[in-house]
């Protein structure tokens, strides 16, 4: 997988269809690959990396990049092209500055799950018929494969692209996903419990802005948390702010444009489980105006962006949120 | 320093036996940058309004708050007053502490405190007001009437007659609405058709109407004095240019069982139809449900016996889109379905019919040619029963909780037409009340009981039973001689509730306009705006608003004509300057925006913006027309960075006010 896309990156980048490649390098660790930009041949068969450790969504960069000259080739994994059409149509995304390669999905590994198995000092991952081989710096240990599966990759709601310009391997469908089974535990639970529930999880929040900044649904100009006239800018966990209010505004602000991606909760510090939040509202969309996924195509209407006569009554969205 | 004047009304008791304006005038007195805080009587009135006046100039205030009814009422009345005095109309902010205040509290400490949060939220706000100055806006001299019943024609007319284009939209091939279908009307008992088909052929020959029949509304944009409404020209496959309403097409056509729902469905008509005789455009339709040609393919005999060639299988839905500056809607009614009613065995028996299929059955251009027999063996009727209230004045859910209005003056007409053609046959009204308020009503229905010798008994029917030997069995309360009755009826008659059109609901959220439980249309004002609604440029006009009888309709009719001219009359309207506007530097470019404009303002440019780095780069963002804008406040909700922005009710002074409330 990795040679054929380093090949065709690198015929891409001869023959003129692109000028940058954007894909993950290689860091200092060999779990930490990084999104990186490439241009030159030279510097993609050195540094260029795609296992199952390379999970980052690499949709969101291409916002900066499309601002810039020239053509840019971007490796795209089902649920990142998700991403890319949301992205696309809300005009953050220069389509025509794009060259999409979907390439084939997870199940991408969670560093974290291998270490709360108590493995450190990581030198090496491989996959061996489903048994994780893993060198360390104490010796060689194993797992099986499906232990240290992410989150995200776990409930993978579609296998599909639905963007591209070509494929690297085959194209899959959309998945009937268990992923909203939390989110029903969590509305079973009292108002008390599951006030509890975010407390505890909300608490841990340092305010580092991870997922903030690696969410491909904020993308503004200007974010409210950093805008003064806003009523809401913080950018330190000053008070119990994020704990009460940052992680749900951003949930607001996301809602009827979040893909699902899982990001925020991938890269959170704390393991909070920030996707679930994100989660609720496209559930309750789901629910209320019939089932919608952001970015499945870039001109469906966002139903909470738009008005039909048969969307259920104000009343209906009141009571469901009664005790 | 802002030097803010507060001005608390009495207004009477309404507010000051509720509220102790001193104690609020005093409290706010304290808040910042407050210099002046005064109560008053009546701060509408003139002297109310000098005092605001002078204490502009005396105090040289930045900012005016008065503590009185809901600003619907005089937010303008305070707004002109301050810009007699120097100060721009939009420094001034109401707090409403009657409507939603005195009005809905007893409890004189508890109002009191309420009206001191909502005249400091009011202070809060009027802090960070900013001077705006109101544009103008063209008016488009064209009206549209929505519905081509008695109302629609009326209002069309009188617009007509006063100088402007008018467009009539109907919904049926032809206008004339239920008036057309009744047979005499009340309390003269004059023919209808006599009194309505001039009016219907008035509105087709004069040149400022245009009908656009068969047709519907499909979406309304725009706002007061420039809307753009799509109109949905069904297809009726006939070239209505060319149909010359010679009705041959209808008399050769061999489907000729399809029911006539001009007579309710007691007789039946052609596939190809002309609805009746007088039809305005009387113009033929095809029904696509029977026709053989365009559900089989076969037949094409109208269209080879057209001598005009008018036929066109072909035709297809079509849309056409017209700008107007005012808007009428006449949607009228219908009687609702009684099948729910089953005591009254209207779905078992053909002689149990509705007061309108009864108008049907005794019209002369109806199934029997105007002789009253039964539907079910066209026998003359001996005895009949009218039961009135059906389905209104209802508490449960199969009936609609209000008076219809008109059925106590119909069913005493039809009473009195059957015992003057028919004096050998017996009738008899169950009603819970009767209702005949009116000229010349009460004296009506006074001769149907007195010189007519119709039996009006206090009661209601509880069964009707059809029986093998054709009679229906009506068993009833003489609540009055607190009896049961038993009496063997030919025909019972049901005097069903009426119900607004079904059409006007979608219709109302196009127009952004409201509607009550019952879904009739709200007027702005139940007292000194009824034929206004709430919308700016939309007038209400007949039975959509509530039952009416047609005297009723028609003088509505006429007064929405009037308040149509009146905007019409109008080369420009003053603009809402309290519109939206974007921060381009904050603007994203995602369209949120756009998308949930109802009124088409916002569009997007492409901006070339230096960068801080001294690069530039051109960034997608969006504009506001502020002429199309109307201030909802829709897109300032949907931007997700806070880029949108709305004057005189920006975020930031809502947040103010909010905090001032928590305060």
């Amino acid at each position: 997988m990795q040679e054929a896309m380093i090949k065709r990156a690198k015929e891409l980048l001869a023959d003129g269809t692109v000028d940058r490649v954007i894909g993950w390098k290689k860091g200092e660790f060999v779990y930490d690959h990084t999104p990186a930009v490439f241009t030159s041949a030279q510097d993609i068969e050195e540094n260029f990396v795609c296992d199952e450790l390379t999970s980052a969504n690499l949709s969101k960069y291409l916002v900066k990049e499309t601002v810039r000259e020239g053509k840019v080739l971007a490796f795209l994994k089902p649920c990142d092209t998700y991403s890319f059409n949301q992205l696309v149509k809300e005009h953050r995304i220069d389509r025509e500055k794009v060259y999409v390669i979907g390439i084939p999905g997870g199940p991408k590994l969670d560093i974290e799950k291998i270490k709360a198995k108590g493995i450190t000092g990581i030198l090496s991952v491989k996959n061996e018929n489903y048994t994780l081989k893993i060198d360390t710096l104490y010796g060689a240990s194993e797992m099986p494969f499906y232990e240290a599966v992410s989150e995200k990759c776990a409930n993978c709601k579609s296998k599909k692209h639905v963007v591209y310009d070509e494929l690297i391997g085959e194209d899959g469908d959309v998945l009937d996903s268990g992923r909203f089974e939390t989110v029903e535990k969590l509305e079973n639970m009292t108002a008390q419990e599951r006030y509890d529930f975010w407390r505890s999880e909300l608490s841990k929040c340092i305010r580092c802005n991870a997922c903030r900044n690696v969410c491909p649904a904020c993308t503004c100009e200007k974010c409210v948390f950093d805008n003064p006239s806003s009523g809401v800018e913080n950018k330190a966990a000053a008070d119990s702010f994020e704990e009460n209010m940052f992680h749900i505004i951003r949930a607001f602000h996301v809602a009827g444009r979040c893909t699902d991606c899982g990001e925020c909760s991938r890269v959170c510090p704390q393991n909070i489980p920030l996707h679930l939040l994100n989660r609720k509202f496209i559930k309750d969309i789901n629910e209320l105006y019939g089932t919608y996924q952001a970015g499945e195509n870039t001109t469906d209407k966002a139903p909470l962006n738009d008005y039909k006569m048969d969307d259920c009554e104000a009343n209906v969205v009141h009571e469901r949120g009664v005790e | 320093m802002q030097r803010i004047g507060v001005f608390v009304c009495h207004c009477g008791t309404n507010i000051a036996a509720t509220v102790d304006v001193k104690a609020v005038a005093e409290a706010l007195s304290h808040e910042p940058g407050v210099v002046i805080s005064q109560d008053y009587q009546y701060m509408c009135s003139e002297s109310g309004q000098n005092l605001i006046k002078d204490a502009i100039k005396e105090h040289s205030l930045t900012g005016v708050v008065v503590c009185s009814c809901s600003p619907r009422m005089h937010e303008n009345t305070f707004r002109k007053a301050a810009a007699a005095a120097g100060l721009n109309p939009y420094l001034v902010e109401i707090a409403n502490i009657r409507e939603q205040c005195s009005w809905i509290h007893k409890d004189i400490a508890t109002a009191t405190e309420k009206a001191v949060i909502l005249g400091r939220a009011a202070v809060a706000k009027v802090h960070l007001n900013a001077p705006l100055t109101a544009g103008e806006s063209p008016v488009v001299k064209r009206a549209l009437v929505i519905g081509g019943g008695i109302a629609g024609i009326q209002t069309a007319l009188d617009i007509a007659e006063a100088g402007f284009d008018v467009d009539i939209v109907e919904k049926e091939p032809t206008i004339g609405g239920k008036m057309a279908q009744i047979d005499k009307t009340f309390p003269t008992l004059d023919c209808a058709a006599c009194i309505l088909t001039p009016k219907m052929v008035e509105c087709s020959q004069n040149e400022r109407i245009h009908i656009h029949s068969f047709s519907e509304i499909t979406d309304v944009k725009g706002f007061v004095g420039n809307f753009t409404v799509t109109i949905k020209k069904k297809a009726r496959f006939v070239d209505e240019t060319k149909c010359t309403g010679c009705g041959l097409c209808t008399e050769k056509c061999p489907m000729k069982k399809v029911p006539n729902e001009f007579n309710m469905g007691l007789d039946n008509r052609t596939a190809v139809y002309i609805p009746f005789a007088q039809a305005v455009p009387k113009v033929a339709t095809i029904d696509p449900n029977y026709c053989l040609m365009l559900k089989t393919g076969k037949c094409g005999v109208c269209s080879k016996v057209c001598s005009v060639g008018a036929i066109d299988y072909k035709q297809t839905d079509k849309l056409v889109e017209e700008k107007y500056g005012a808007i009428v809607v006449a949607t009228g009614f219908n009687p609702i379905k009684i099948d729910k009613y089953e005591e009254f065995a209207y779905s078992q028996s053909p002689d149990v019919v509705t007061s309108l299929e009864l108008e049907r059955l005794m019209n002369a251009a109806g199934p029997n040619g105007g002789t009253l027999l039964r539907p079910s063996d066209k026998t003359h009727p001996h005895t009949i029963v009218f039961v009135q209230c059906v389905g209104s004045r209802c508490d449960d859910e199969k009936g609609k909780p209000y008076c219809s209005k008109i059925c106590c003056m119909y069913t005493a007409k039809h009473a009195m037409l059957i015992r003057e053609k028919y004096p050998d046959t017996d009738v008899y009204v169950f009603y819970i009340d009767v209702r005949t308020p009116g000229k010349n009503f009460d004296e009506f229905y006074r001769r149907a009981v007195e010189q007519y010798g119709v039996h009006y008994i206090k009661g209601m029917v509880g069964k009707v039973t059809p029986r093998s030997d054709g009679k229906l069995e009506v068993q009833a309360s003489d609540l009055l001689a607190n009896e049961q009755l038993h009496i063997d009826a030919d025909m019972v008659v049901l005097a069903a509730a009426i119900e607004p059109d079904k059409s006007a609901r979608p219709l109302a959220t196009m127009l952004t306009t409201q509607m009550d439980t019952n879904d009739f249309f709200t007027e702005a004002h139940p007292k000194l705006r009824p034929v206004e609604s709430a919308t700016a440029g939309i007038f209400l006009s007949g039975a959509c608003q509530g039952p009416k009888d047609i005297p009723e309709t028609v003088a509505q009719a006429s007064a929405a004509a009037a308040k149509a001219i009146g905007l019409l009359c109008k080369n420009s309207i003053t603009c809402n300057p309290c519109v939206a506007h974007s921060d381009e530097l904050m603007c994203n470019g995602c369209s949120s925006c756009e998308k949930v404009c109802p009124y088409g303002a916002i569009t997007y440019i492409d901006k070339e913006f230096r960068m801080p780095d001294r690069t530039t780069r051109i960034r997608r963002v969006a504009s506001v027309n502020p002429a199309v804008c109307q201030g909802c406040g829709a897109c300032t909700v949907a931007c997700p960075s806070g880029a949108m922005d709305l004057n005189g009710f920006s975020n930031s002074q809502i947040m103010a006010e909010v905090d001032a409330i928590c305060k």
